[in-house]
Protein backbone atom coordinates (compact mmCIF):
# COMPACT_ATOMS: atom_id res chain seq x y z
CA UNK A 1 0.00 0.00 0.00
CA UNK A 2 2.02 3.07 -1.09
CA UNK A 3 -1.25 5.67 -1.10
CA UNK A 4 0.92 8.74 1.36
CA UNK A 5 4.34 7.88 -0.36
CA UNK A 6 5.75 11.26 -0.26
CA UNK A 7 2.84 12.90 1.96
CA UNK A 8 3.80 14.11 5.68
CA UNK A 9 0.61 13.45 8.49
CA UNK A 10 0.57 15.06 11.90
CA UNK A 11 -1.69 12.87 14.94
CA UNK A 12 -2.14 14.80 17.73
CA UNK A 13 -3.10 12.00 20.40
CA UNK A 14 -1.20 9.83 18.41
CA UNK A 15 0.21 7.38 20.74
CA UNK A 16 -3.08 5.25 22.10
CA UNK A 17 -5.82 4.16 21.21
CA UNK A 18 -7.36 5.39 17.51
CA UNK A 19 -4.37 7.65 17.06
CA UNK A 20 -1.97 5.02 17.93
CA UNK A 21 -4.23 3.16 14.83
CA UNK A 22 -4.42 6.06 12.40
CA UNK A 23 -0.67 6.57 12.46
CA UNK A 24 0.16 3.05 11.86
CA UNK A 25 -2.59 3.00 9.36
CA UNK A 26 -0.75 6.01 7.39
CA UNK A 27 3.02 4.74 8.13
CA UNK A 28 1.71 1.60 6.90
CA UNK A 29 0.41 3.38 3.31
CA UNK A 30 3.83 5.44 2.95
CA UNK A 31 3.23 8.81 5.06
CA UNK A 32 5.92 10.22 7.46
CA UNK A 33 3.69 10.78 10.44
CA UNK A 34 4.92 13.30 13.73
CA UNK A 35 3.21 12.13 16.51
CA UNK A 36 2.24 14.49 19.03
CA UNK A 37 1.25 13.71 22.44
CA UNK A 38 1.28 14.29 26.21
CA UNK A 39 4.11 12.22 27.11
CA UNK A 40 8.26 13.12 27.59
CA UNK A 41 10.11 12.50 24.19
CA UNK A 42 12.14 10.38 26.51
CA UNK A 43 9.37 7.75 27.47
CA UNK A 44 8.59 7.12 23.68
CA UNK A 45 11.70 5.65 22.12
CA UNK A 46 9.93 1.90 22.47
CA UNK A 47 6.83 3.29 20.93
CA UNK A 48 8.67 5.04 18.50
CA UNK A 49 10.77 1.87 17.56
CA UNK A 50 7.75 -0.65 17.11
CA UNK A 51 6.64 2.62 14.51
CA UNK A 52 9.91 1.86 12.57
CA UNK A 53 11.17 6.05 13.89
CA UNK A 54 13.97 4.70 15.43
CA UNK A 55 16.26 4.05 12.29
CA UNK A 56 18.12 7.02 10.55
CA UNK A 57 15.51 8.78 8.35
CA UNK A 58 12.80 6.85 10.13
CA UNK A 59 8.70 7.85 9.10
CA UNK A 60 7.83 8.25 12.66
CA UNK A 61 8.41 10.80 14.89
CA UNK A 62 7.72 12.24 17.77
CA UNK A 63 6.64 15.64 19.76
CA UNK A 64 5.61 15.89 23.15
CA UNK A 65 2.12 18.49 22.84
CA UNK A 66 -0.27 19.93 25.18
CA UNK A 67 -2.94 20.46 22.04
CA UNK A 68 -4.97 23.25 24.35
CA UNK A 69 -1.55 25.19 25.34
CA UNK A 70 -1.03 27.96 22.19
CA UNK A 71 2.20 28.42 23.39
CA UNK A 72 3.38 25.26 22.47
CA UNK A 73 2.26 25.35 18.78
CA UNK A 74 4.91 27.08 17.21
CA UNK A 75 7.69 24.89 17.92
CA UNK A 76 5.33 22.18 17.40
CA UNK A 77 4.92 23.43 13.87
CA UNK A 78 8.77 24.10 13.44
CA UNK A 79 9.54 20.58 14.37
CA UNK A 80 7.20 19.61 11.46
CA UNK A 81 8.87 21.53 9.34
CA UNK A 82 12.37 20.90 10.60
CA UNK A 83 11.71 17.38 10.24
CA UNK A 84 9.74 16.42 7.36
CA UNK A 85 9.96 19.85 5.48
CA UNK A 86 5.78 19.74 4.97
CA UNK A 87 2.61 18.41 6.03
CA UNK A 88 -0.42 17.45 4.10
CA UNK A 89 -2.48 15.48 6.42
CA UNK A 90 -3.96 16.98 9.59
CA UNK A 91 -5.97 14.68 12.31
CA UNK A 92 -6.43 16.10 14.67
CA UNK A 93 -7.55 13.47 17.01
CA UNK A 94 -6.50 14.16 20.36
CA UNK A 95 -9.55 14.32 23.23
CA UNK A 96 -10.12 13.35 26.59
CA UNK A 97 -13.35 12.39 28.58
CA UNK A 98 -16.02 14.87 30.61
CA UNK A 99 -18.76 12.92 31.94
CA UNK A 100 -21.14 13.31 34.98
CA UNK A 101 -23.85 14.68 37.32
CA UNK A 102 -24.18 18.10 36.62
CA UNK A 103 -24.34 18.90 40.28
CA UNK A 104 -20.85 17.39 40.91
CA UNK A 105 -19.45 19.05 37.49
CA UNK A 106 -16.84 22.05 38.22
CA UNK A 107 -16.59 24.98 36.13
CA UNK A 108 -12.96 23.93 35.78
CA UNK A 109 -13.97 20.10 34.69
CA UNK A 110 -15.86 21.98 32.04
CA UNK A 111 -12.42 23.63 31.39
CA UNK A 112 -10.54 20.53 30.98
CA UNK A 113 -12.45 18.91 28.65
CA UNK A 114 -12.89 22.24 26.59
CA UNK A 115 -9.50 23.06 27.03
CA UNK A 116 -7.97 19.48 24.60
CA UNK A 117 -11.35 18.77 22.79
CA UNK A 118 -11.88 22.47 21.59
CA UNK A 119 -9.27 24.28 22.19
CA UNK A 120 -7.01 21.63 20.93
CA UNK A 121 -8.62 21.13 17.85
CA UNK A 122 -8.77 24.89 17.18
CA UNK A 123 -5.57 25.25 17.58
CA UNK A 124 -4.26 22.44 15.23
CA UNK A 125 -6.11 23.81 12.82
CA UNK A 126 -5.16 27.21 12.88
CA UNK A 127 -1.95 26.91 13.12
CA UNK A 128 -0.76 23.86 10.78
CA UNK A 129 -3.49 25.52 8.04
CA UNK A 130 -0.32 27.69 6.65
CA UNK A 131 1.74 24.82 5.38
CA UNK A 132 -1.48 22.19 4.72
CA UNK A 133 -2.72 24.89 2.48
CA UNK A 134 1.04 25.42 0.54
CA UNK A 135 1.39 21.38 0.38
CA UNK A 136 -2.51 21.05 -0.99
CA UNK A 137 -1.43 22.83 -4.27
CA UNK A 138 0.75 19.82 -5.09
CA UNK A 139 -2.21 17.26 -4.27
CA UNK A 140 -5.17 16.18 -7.31
CA UNK A 141 -7.54 16.28 -3.91
CA UNK A 142 -5.64 18.86 -1.53
CA UNK A 143 -4.51 18.97 1.53
CA UNK A 144 -6.68 17.02 4.23
CA UNK A 145 -7.63 17.96 7.70
CA UNK A 146 -9.61 14.85 9.75
CA UNK A 147 -11.04 16.12 13.14
CA UNK A 148 -12.10 13.13 15.19
CA UNK A 149 -15.39 14.57 17.18
CA UNK A 150 -17.84 11.26 18.10
CA UNK A 151 -21.28 10.06 18.28
CA UNK A 152 -21.33 11.97 21.04
CA UNK A 153 -21.38 15.22 18.60
CA UNK A 154 -24.50 14.17 17.05
CA UNK A 155 -26.04 12.51 20.11
CA UNK A 156 -26.42 12.87 23.58
CA UNK A 157 -26.46 10.69 26.75
CA UNK A 158 -27.04 11.47 30.45
CA UNK A 159 -24.31 12.76 31.53
CA UNK A 160 -22.69 13.78 29.64
CA UNK A 161 -22.90 17.67 28.69
CA UNK A 162 -18.85 18.61 28.74
CA UNK A 163 -18.24 15.62 26.33
CA UNK A 164 -20.83 16.26 23.74
CA UNK A 165 -20.84 20.27 24.04
CA UNK A 166 -17.23 19.60 22.78
CA UNK A 167 -17.68 16.63 20.41
CA UNK A 168 -20.81 18.88 19.01
CA UNK A 169 -18.57 21.30 18.65
CA UNK A 170 -15.72 19.76 16.54
CA UNK A 171 -18.11 18.93 13.98
CA UNK A 172 -19.46 22.29 13.63
CA UNK A 173 -16.08 23.95 13.47
CA UNK A 174 -14.50 21.80 11.26
CA UNK A 175 -17.85 22.42 8.56
CA UNK A 176 -17.03 26.00 9.17
CA UNK A 177 -13.26 25.54 7.92
CA UNK A 178 -14.33 23.63 5.04
CA UNK A 179 -16.67 26.10 3.85
CA UNK A 180 -13.96 28.85 4.51
CA UNK A 181 -11.20 26.82 2.83
CA UNK A 182 -13.43 26.10 0.12
CA UNK A 183 -14.72 29.70 -0.49
CA UNK A 184 -11.06 30.74 -0.51
CA UNK A 185 -9.85 28.67 -3.11
CA UNK A 186 -7.80 27.06 -0.31
CA UNK A 187 -6.59 23.36 -1.56
CA UNK A 188 -7.33 22.21 1.95
CA UNK A 189 -10.52 19.70 2.60
CA UNK A 190 -12.15 19.30 6.08
CA UNK A 191 -14.45 16.52 7.40
CA UNK A 192 -14.94 15.30 11.04
CA UNK A 193 -14.79 10.96 11.86
CA UNK A 194 -17.89 10.03 14.59
CA UNK A 195 -16.43 6.85 16.35
CA UNK A 196 -18.97 4.77 18.29
CA UNK A 197 -18.35 3.20 20.91
CA UNK A 198 -14.06 1.70 20.25
CA UNK A 199 -12.28 -1.09 21.68
CA UNK A 200 -9.71 1.37 23.09
CA UNK A 201 -7.08 -0.05 26.29
CA UNK A 202 -8.07 2.84 27.83
CA UNK A 203 -11.74 2.15 27.00
CA UNK A 204 -11.94 -1.38 28.50
CA UNK A 205 -8.92 -0.27 31.45
CA UNK A 206 -11.51 2.53 32.34
CA UNK A 207 -15.12 0.93 32.12
CA UNK A 208 -17.07 -1.63 34.56
CA UNK A 209 -18.21 -4.75 32.54
CA UNK A 210 -21.84 -3.35 32.65
CA UNK A 211 -20.32 -0.65 30.62
CA UNK A 212 -18.61 -2.79 27.79
CA UNK A 213 -22.04 -4.68 28.11
CA UNK A 214 -23.93 -0.96 27.36
CA UNK A 215 -21.50 -0.45 24.83
CA UNK A 216 -21.76 -3.66 22.69
CA UNK A 217 -25.60 -4.26 23.41
CA UNK A 218 -26.67 -0.71 22.46
CA UNK A 219 -24.51 -0.92 19.30
CA UNK A 220 -26.82 -2.75 16.68
CA UNK A 221 -24.07 -4.55 14.97
CA UNK A 222 -23.53 -5.98 18.41
CA UNK A 223 -20.29 -4.97 18.80
CA UNK A 224 -17.20 -2.39 19.55
CA UNK A 225 -14.97 -0.85 16.85
CA UNK A 226 -11.45 -2.01 16.47
CA UNK A 227 -9.37 1.37 16.38
CA UNK A 228 -8.09 -0.04 13.38
CA UNK A 229 -11.59 0.41 11.48
CA UNK A 230 -11.79 3.92 12.60
CA UNK A 231 -7.88 4.61 11.00
CA UNK A 232 -9.53 3.29 8.04
CA UNK A 233 -11.96 5.75 7.51
CA UNK A 234 -9.62 8.21 8.31
CA UNK A 235 -7.17 6.87 5.72
CA UNK A 236 -10.18 7.32 2.89
CA UNK A 237 -10.60 10.90 4.11
CA UNK A 238 -6.80 11.63 3.46
CA UNK A 239 -6.63 10.10 0.25
CA UNK A 240 -7.42 11.45 -2.99
CA UNK A 241 -9.73 8.84 -3.31
CA UNK A 242 -12.16 11.99 -0.86
CA UNK A 243 -11.18 14.40 -2.94
CA UNK A 244 -15.24 15.83 -3.59
CA UNK A 245 -15.47 15.46 -0.13
CA UNK A 246 -15.05 18.29 2.37
CA UNK A 247 -17.72 19.22 5.45
CA UNK A 248 -18.32 16.26 5.57
CA UNK A 249 -19.02 13.98 8.44
CA UNK A 250 -18.26 10.15 8.38
CA UNK A 251 -20.18 8.07 11.17
CA UNK A 252 -19.04 5.02 11.91
CA UNK A 253 -20.68 3.73 14.51
CA UNK A 254 -22.32 -0.16 13.90
CA UNK A 255 -25.80 1.65 13.39
CA UNK A 256 -25.49 3.30 16.53
CA UNK A 257 -27.39 6.34 15.63
CA UNK A 258 -29.52 4.94 12.43
CA UNK A 259 -31.81 3.37 15.56
CA UNK B 1 -7.25 22.27 -5.83
CA UNK B 2 -6.30 20.57 -9.47
CA UNK B 3 -8.31 18.49 -11.48
CA UNK B 4 -9.18 15.12 -10.08
CA UNK B 5 -7.33 12.65 -12.31
CA UNK B 6 -8.21 8.95 -10.84
CA UNK B 7 -6.11 5.65 -12.13
CA UNK B 8 -2.67 6.13 -10.87
CA UNK B 9 -1.91 2.52 -10.64
CA UNK B 10 -0.82 2.52 -6.97
CA UNK B 11 -3.93 3.75 -5.86
CA UNK B 12 -5.83 0.69 -7.17
CA UNK B 13 -5.30 -1.88 -4.46
CA UNK B 14 -7.45 -4.92 -5.22
CA UNK B 15 -9.28 -4.43 -2.25
CA UNK B 16 -12.54 -6.20 -3.72
CA UNK B 17 -10.58 -9.50 -4.70
CA UNK B 18 -13.29 -12.28 -4.69
CA UNK B 19 -16.19 -10.40 -3.88
CA UNK B 20 -19.23 -10.23 -6.21
CA UNK B 21 -21.38 -6.78 -7.13
CA UNK B 22 -24.18 -5.48 -8.47
CA UNK B 23 -24.70 -1.97 -9.54
CA UNK B 24 -28.05 -1.15 -10.91
CA UNK B 25 -28.33 1.63 -13.39
CA UNK B 26 -24.76 1.07 -14.88
CA UNK B 27 -24.87 1.62 -18.34
CA UNK B 28 -23.34 5.33 -17.39
CA UNK B 29 -22.70 8.12 -15.41
CA UNK B 30 -21.76 6.83 -11.88
CA UNK B 31 -23.34 3.38 -12.10
CA UNK B 32 -20.27 3.14 -14.70
CA UNK B 33 -17.59 4.83 -13.22
CA UNK B 34 -18.82 2.11 -9.99
CA UNK B 35 -18.39 -0.81 -12.68
CA UNK B 36 -14.92 0.46 -13.97
CA UNK B 37 -13.29 1.18 -10.66
CA UNK B 38 -15.04 -2.23 -9.05
CA UNK B 39 -13.91 -4.07 -11.26
CA UNK B 40 -10.45 -2.74 -11.15
CA UNK B 41 -10.03 -3.46 -7.38
CA UNK B 42 -10.87 -7.36 -8.49
CA UNK B 43 -14.55 -7.67 -7.88
CA UNK B 44 -16.47 -9.62 -10.15
CA UNK B 45 -19.48 -7.35 -11.36
CA UNK B 46 -22.94 -7.74 -12.61
CA UNK B 47 -25.06 -4.43 -13.82
CA UNK B 48 -28.39 -3.69 -14.91
CA UNK B 49 -30.41 -0.89 -17.23
CA UNK B 50 -31.94 -0.41 -20.50
CA UNK B 51 -29.05 0.65 -23.03
CA UNK B 52 -28.06 -2.47 -24.50
CA UNK B 53 -25.37 -0.74 -26.98
CA UNK B 54 -23.73 1.25 -23.65
CA UNK B 55 -23.87 -1.85 -22.10
CA UNK B 56 -22.23 -3.63 -24.49
CA UNK B 57 -19.48 -1.24 -24.99
CA UNK B 58 -18.96 -1.26 -21.28
CA UNK B 59 -18.89 -5.43 -20.71
CA UNK B 60 -16.15 -5.41 -23.59
CA UNK B 61 -14.11 -2.99 -21.74
CA UNK B 62 -14.20 -4.25 -18.28
CA UNK B 63 -15.20 -7.76 -18.51
CA UNK B 64 -18.29 -7.13 -16.82
CA UNK B 65 -21.98 -8.83 -17.13
CA UNK B 66 -25.07 -7.03 -17.79
CA UNK B 67 -28.48 -8.04 -17.43
CA UNK B 68 -31.49 -5.93 -18.82
CA UNK B 69 -33.19 -5.35 -15.96
CA UNK B 70 -35.91 -2.48 -14.94
CA UNK B 71 -35.51 -2.20 -11.03
CA UNK B 72 -39.24 -1.31 -10.62
CA UNK B 73 -40.69 -4.02 -12.08
CA UNK B 74 -40.82 -7.20 -9.39
CA UNK B 75 -40.98 -9.50 -12.07
CA UNK B 76 -37.76 -8.83 -13.02
CA UNK B 77 -35.57 -9.51 -9.60
CA UNK B 78 -36.27 -13.20 -9.53
CA UNK B 79 -34.62 -13.81 -13.20
CA UNK B 80 -31.84 -11.89 -12.06
CA UNK B 81 -31.10 -12.91 -8.40
CA UNK B 82 -31.15 -16.47 -9.67
CA UNK B 83 -28.52 -15.55 -12.37
CA UNK B 84 -26.18 -14.31 -9.89
CA UNK B 85 -26.19 -17.78 -7.66
CA UNK B 86 -25.89 -19.74 -10.83
CA UNK B 87 -22.94 -18.01 -12.69
CA UNK B 88 -21.28 -16.01 -9.87
CA UNK B 89 -22.25 -17.90 -6.37
CA UNK B 90 -22.70 -15.13 -3.89
CA UNK B 91 -23.51 -11.62 -3.87
CA UNK B 92 -21.19 -9.00 -1.33
CA UNK B 93 -21.44 -5.35 -2.88
CA UNK B 94 -25.28 -4.16 -4.04
CA UNK B 95 -24.86 -0.28 -5.47
CA UNK B 96 -28.45 0.78 -5.74
CA UNK B 97 -27.61 3.61 -8.21
CA UNK B 98 -30.51 3.67 -10.64
CA UNK B 99 -32.81 6.78 -10.48
CA UNK B 100 -34.34 8.90 -12.84
CA UNK B 101 -35.94 12.40 -12.88
CA UNK B 102 -37.62 13.04 -16.34
CA UNK B 103 -41.18 14.21 -15.78
CA UNK B 104 -40.48 16.04 -12.33
CA UNK B 105 -42.26 19.03 -11.55
CA UNK B 106 -43.10 21.64 -9.01
CA UNK B 107 -45.77 21.08 -6.73
CA UNK B 108 -48.01 22.71 -8.92
CA UNK B 109 -47.02 21.18 -12.32
CA UNK B 110 -46.07 17.78 -12.05
CA UNK B 111 -48.50 15.34 -13.61
CA UNK B 112 -49.52 12.21 -11.78
CA UNK B 113 -47.66 9.75 -14.46
CA UNK B 114 -44.63 11.61 -14.07
CA UNK B 115 -44.84 11.27 -10.21
CA UNK B 116 -45.88 7.64 -10.37
CA UNK B 117 -42.61 7.08 -12.77
CA UNK B 118 -40.26 8.46 -10.34
CA UNK B 119 -41.66 7.29 -7.02
CA UNK B 120 -41.80 3.59 -9.09
CA UNK B 121 -38.04 4.00 -9.84
CA UNK B 122 -36.19 6.26 -6.96
CA UNK B 123 -38.17 4.65 -4.30
CA UNK B 124 -39.84 1.19 -5.42
CA UNK B 125 -37.25 0.45 -7.32
CA UNK B 126 -34.15 0.82 -4.43
CA UNK B 127 -36.21 -1.09 -1.98
CA UNK B 128 -36.73 -3.86 -4.36
CA UNK B 129 -33.10 -4.05 -4.74
CA UNK B 130 -32.20 -3.85 -1.00
CA UNK B 131 -35.13 -6.51 -0.96
CA UNK B 132 -33.37 -8.86 -3.41
CA UNK B 133 -29.85 -7.91 -2.24
CA UNK B 134 -30.45 -9.12 1.24
CA UNK B 135 -31.72 -12.48 0.35
CA UNK B 136 -28.84 -13.02 -1.51
CA UNK B 137 -26.48 -12.23 1.13
CA UNK B 138 -27.75 -14.07 3.54
CA UNK B 139 -27.69 -17.10 1.57
CA UNK B 140 -23.55 -16.12 1.07
CA UNK B 141 -21.36 -19.31 1.58
CA UNK B 142 -19.44 -18.74 5.19
CA UNK B 143 -22.65 -16.91 6.25
CA UNK B 144 -24.89 -13.39 5.71
CA UNK B 145 -22.34 -10.83 4.96
CA UNK B 146 -22.82 -7.80 2.39
CA UNK B 147 -22.21 -4.11 1.78
CA UNK B 148 -25.58 -2.24 0.77
CA UNK B 149 -24.79 1.46 -1.30
CA UNK B 150 -27.50 3.79 -1.88
CA UNK B 151 -27.12 6.31 -3.78
CA UNK B 152 -29.55 9.50 -2.37
CA UNK B 153 -28.53 12.86 -3.45
CA UNK B 154 -27.66 16.01 -1.40
CA UNK B 155 -31.09 16.80 -2.71
CA UNK B 156 -32.43 14.57 0.28
CA UNK B 157 -31.73 17.61 2.49
CA UNK B 158 -31.91 20.48 0.07
CA UNK B 159 -34.52 19.57 -1.49
CA UNK B 160 -35.63 21.61 -5.29
CA UNK B 161 -39.09 23.65 -5.56
CA UNK B 162 -38.92 22.53 -9.18
CA UNK B 163 -37.80 18.68 -8.79
CA UNK B 164 -40.66 17.49 -5.83
CA UNK B 165 -40.66 14.11 -7.10
CA UNK B 166 -37.04 13.56 -7.26
CA UNK B 167 -36.15 15.57 -4.07
CA UNK B 168 -38.88 13.14 -2.21
CA UNK B 169 -37.80 9.88 -3.13
CA UNK B 170 -34.16 10.54 -2.61
CA UNK B 171 -35.09 11.96 1.13
CA UNK B 172 -37.03 8.91 1.45
CA UNK B 173 -33.98 6.90 0.68
CA UNK B 174 -32.61 8.01 3.71
CA UNK B 175 -35.21 5.97 6.11
CA UNK B 176 -35.24 3.06 3.94
CA UNK B 177 -31.74 2.75 4.43
CA UNK B 178 -31.07 2.67 7.82
CA UNK B 179 -34.15 0.83 8.29
CA UNK B 180 -32.24 -1.93 5.79
CA UNK B 181 -29.17 -1.41 8.17
CA UNK B 182 -31.25 -1.82 11.56
CA UNK B 183 -33.30 -5.12 9.88
CA UNK B 184 -30.00 -6.46 8.92
CA UNK B 185 -28.35 -5.61 12.29
CA UNK B 186 -31.17 -6.67 14.63
CA UNK B 187 -31.10 -10.32 12.31
CA UNK B 188 -27.59 -10.57 13.47
CA UNK B 189 -26.18 -10.58 10.22
CA UNK B 190 -23.05 -8.65 8.65
CA UNK B 191 -25.05 -7.13 6.33
CA UNK B 192 -24.91 -3.20 6.28
CA UNK B 193 -26.31 -0.77 4.72
CA UNK B 194 -25.26 2.93 3.56
CA UNK B 195 -27.09 6.04 1.84
CA UNK B 196 -24.49 8.36 -0.39
CA UNK B 197 -25.65 11.69 -0.75
CA UNK B 198 -23.98 13.41 -4.24
CA UNK B 199 -24.19 16.94 -4.88
CA UNK B 200 -23.47 18.05 -8.41
CA UNK B 201 -22.03 15.45 -10.27
CA UNK B 202 -20.58 16.23 -14.14
CA UNK B 203 -22.47 13.24 -15.79
CA UNK B 204 -22.87 12.58 -19.24
CA UNK B 205 -26.62 14.11 -18.33
CA UNK B 206 -25.51 17.30 -17.01
CA UNK B 207 -22.86 17.98 -20.00
CA UNK B 208 -25.38 17.07 -22.84
CA UNK B 209 -27.43 20.04 -21.01
CA UNK B 210 -24.28 22.45 -20.86
CA UNK B 211 -23.65 21.50 -24.38
CA UNK B 212 -26.79 22.44 -25.63
CA UNK B 213 -26.81 25.74 -23.86
CA UNK B 214 -26.23 29.58 -26.27
CA UNK B 215 -22.96 29.51 -24.05
CA UNK B 216 -21.76 26.24 -22.84
CA UNK B 217 -18.93 28.34 -21.01
CA UNK B 218 -21.03 30.37 -18.79
CA UNK B 219 -23.56 27.28 -18.21
CA UNK B 220 -20.34 25.45 -16.75
CA UNK B 221 -19.48 28.16 -14.44
CA UNK B 222 -22.82 28.35 -13.54
CA UNK B 223 -23.04 24.25 -12.50
CA UNK B 224 -19.01 24.56 -11.03
CA UNK B 225 -20.33 27.19 -8.99
CA UNK B 226 -23.33 25.64 -7.02
CA UNK B 227 -20.57 23.61 -4.49
CA UNK B 228 -18.69 25.96 -2.54
CA UNK B 229 -15.67 23.93 -4.01
CA UNK B 230 -16.33 25.62 -7.39
CA UNK B 231 -16.68 22.63 -9.33
CA UNK B 232 -18.88 20.10 -9.80
CA UNK B 233 -17.82 16.12 -8.90
CA UNK B 234 -16.62 13.82 -11.03
CA UNK B 235 -18.09 10.26 -11.46
CA UNK B 236 -15.44 8.72 -10.21
CA UNK B 237 -15.08 10.67 -7.50
CA UNK B 238 -18.45 8.88 -6.54
CA UNK B 239 -17.30 5.65 -7.14
CA UNK B 240 -14.18 5.83 -4.87
CA UNK B 241 -16.68 6.83 -2.12
CA UNK B 242 -19.09 3.68 -3.07
CA UNK B 243 -16.04 1.87 -2.67
CA UNK B 244 -14.54 2.33 0.05
CA UNK B 245 -18.10 1.34 1.88
CA UNK B 246 -18.13 -2.02 0.00
CA UNK B 247 -15.05 -2.95 1.23
CA UNK B 248 -14.42 -5.12 4.42
CA UNK B 249 -12.50 -1.49 6.03
CA UNK B 250 -15.93 -0.54 6.43
CA UNK B 251 -17.13 -3.60 8.10
CA UNK B 252 -18.15 -1.20 11.05
CA UNK B 253 -20.22 1.50 9.18
CA UNK B 254 -24.04 1.13 8.70
CA UNK B 255 -27.11 3.05 9.16
CA UNK B 256 -25.05 6.04 8.41
CA UNK B 257 -25.45 9.05 5.43
CA UNK B 258 -22.88 9.57 3.70
CA UNK B 259 -22.11 13.27 1.88
CA UNK B 260 -20.22 13.71 -1.15
CA UNK B 261 -21.06 17.34 -2.20
CA UNK B 262 -17.64 19.94 -2.41
CA UNK B 263 -18.90 21.55 0.85
CA UNK B 264 -22.88 21.74 -0.45
CA UNK B 265 -24.48 21.24 2.32
CA UNK B 266 -22.57 21.79 5.18
CA UNK B 267 -23.33 25.34 5.61
CA UNK B 268 -27.34 24.37 5.65
CA UNK B 269 -29.82 25.01 8.41
CA UNK B 270 -30.67 21.68 10.12
CA UNK B 271 -28.25 19.48 8.08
Amino acid sequence: MSRFDGSVAFVTGGLRGIGRAIAERLLAEGASVMIADLAAPGDVEADLAALGGAAPGGRAAYVSLDVGNEAAWPATVEAIRDRFGRLDILVANAGIGGTGPLASLTLADWHRTMHVNVDGVFLAVRHCAAMLGEAGRDRPGGSSIVTISSIMGLVALPQAGPYNASKGAVRLFTKSIALEFAASKTPIRANSVHPGFVETPLLIESSSQDEIDFYTGSTPLGRMAQPAEIAAAVAFLASDDASYMTGSELVVDGGYTAQ
Amino acid sequence: MKPFKIGREEDIMGRLEGKVALVTGGTSGIGEATVRRFVSEGARVIFTGSNREAADALCAATGATFHANRVEQPEGWPPLAELITRDFGRLDIAFANAGVEAGDGSVESIAIEGWDRIVAVNLTGVMLTCQAAVKLMRANPGGPTGSIIVNSSMSAYKPMGNFIAYSTTKGALIALTKSVAMHCANQGTKIRANSIHPGVVETDMIKNIIAKQDDPDAARAIYNGMAPLGRMGQVEEIAALVTFLATDEAAFISGSEYSIDGCSTAGMMGV
